[in-house]
């Protein structure tokens, strides 16, 4: 099992910045499961679902995947197993 | 179906090992109020509730095991480092015996968790009010653990978790009015 070398200020950075777009939206998604009929809210929960992906996929390329089950790729030897796990960042 | 994203939801920082206050954390990792009891309560109750509002006890349901996520990572962090005397002084003691440094699903005082904690009525009414009731339960926990450290670190995530309750609330509030609104409509033929 390989460990990651030890995360320096770029992991962080990129990692508060994922954490931050994925909070909007989760509020988004709240705010739209008893507001389905806010067109605007939508609107930003679609704009932020697409710049997610821009910074998701910035993070995987250079710290391996988020999500395990096909729903991020996956490099040789099989990254999901790495460390390190969230309570231990 | 569930899915897991390796990643907090909000960051956990801890600037130093503090195992008594890990052993007051514990209460929101398996107490009455605590987040498994949220988890678990509303993603049960989703199985009944009317179609409206299956998506919001589902996402709110979700939302939930990413802070009992972080509540273990506070406690993980806390108590690492901690040796078998700095547990036991920490009034661990009785949990180090049984678990080592392992995190188990009991509350502050030891008490573990029970699905006597969560209902599921049948009825929506009365399973929101109790969602209602148990968001609040948990903010004013998050309250109380907050007055209880000098952590700053520590403190910045709790705050986190106290907004996410007075939020939960809030959706919960507006699902009973969609509800209302739609018995009231039914009554017009």
């Amino acid at each position: 099992m390989e460990n990651q070398a030890p995360l320096g200020e770029h992991y962080y950075r990129l990692l508060q910045q994922l954490q931050e777009i994925d909070f909007v939206l989760v509020e988004l998604n709240l705010y739209l499961d008893t507001h389905p009929d806010d067109l605007n809210a939508l609107k930003q929960y679609n704009d932020f679902a697409l710049k997610r992906q821009e910074v998701s996929c910035e993070f995987e390329k250079h710290y391996g995947p988020l999500m395990h089950f096909g729903h991020s790729y996956s490099a040789y030897p099989f990254q999901w197993v790495n460390t390190p796990w969230p309570w231990q960042v | 179906m569930w899915i897991y994203e390796k990643k907090l939801q909000y960051p956990v920082r801890v600037s130093k090992c503090d195992p008594r206050m890990a052993k007051f954390l514990i209460e929101q990792y398996g107490g009455a109020d605590g987040e498994l009891a949220a988890a678990l309560r509303y993603l049960n109750q989703r199985y009944t509730i009317p179609d409206k509002v299956i998506g919001l006890l589902t996402d709110i349901g979700t939302e939930e095991f990413a802070h009992l996520e972080m509540i273990a990572t506070m406690v993980y962090k806390l108590t690492k480092d901690a040796s078998p005397e700095q547990l036991k002084e920490a009034g661990l003691g009785a949990h180090y015996a049984d678990h080592d440094r392992a995190l188990f699903y009991h509350n502050a005082a030891g008490v573990p968790w029970t699905a006597a904690y969560i209902q599921a009525k049948g009825d929506p009414i009365a399973d929101l009010y109790e969602d209602i009731a148990a968001e609040e339960k948990a903010r004013a926990t998050y309250q109380w653990l907050i007055n209880m450290t000098d952590d700053v670190d520590l403190q910045d995530s709790l705050k986190f978790l106290r907004e996410r309750e007075i939020v939960h609330a809030q959706r919960f509030k507006e699902a009973v009015e969609i509800l209302k609104a739609d018995r009231e409509t039914k009554k017009i033929f």
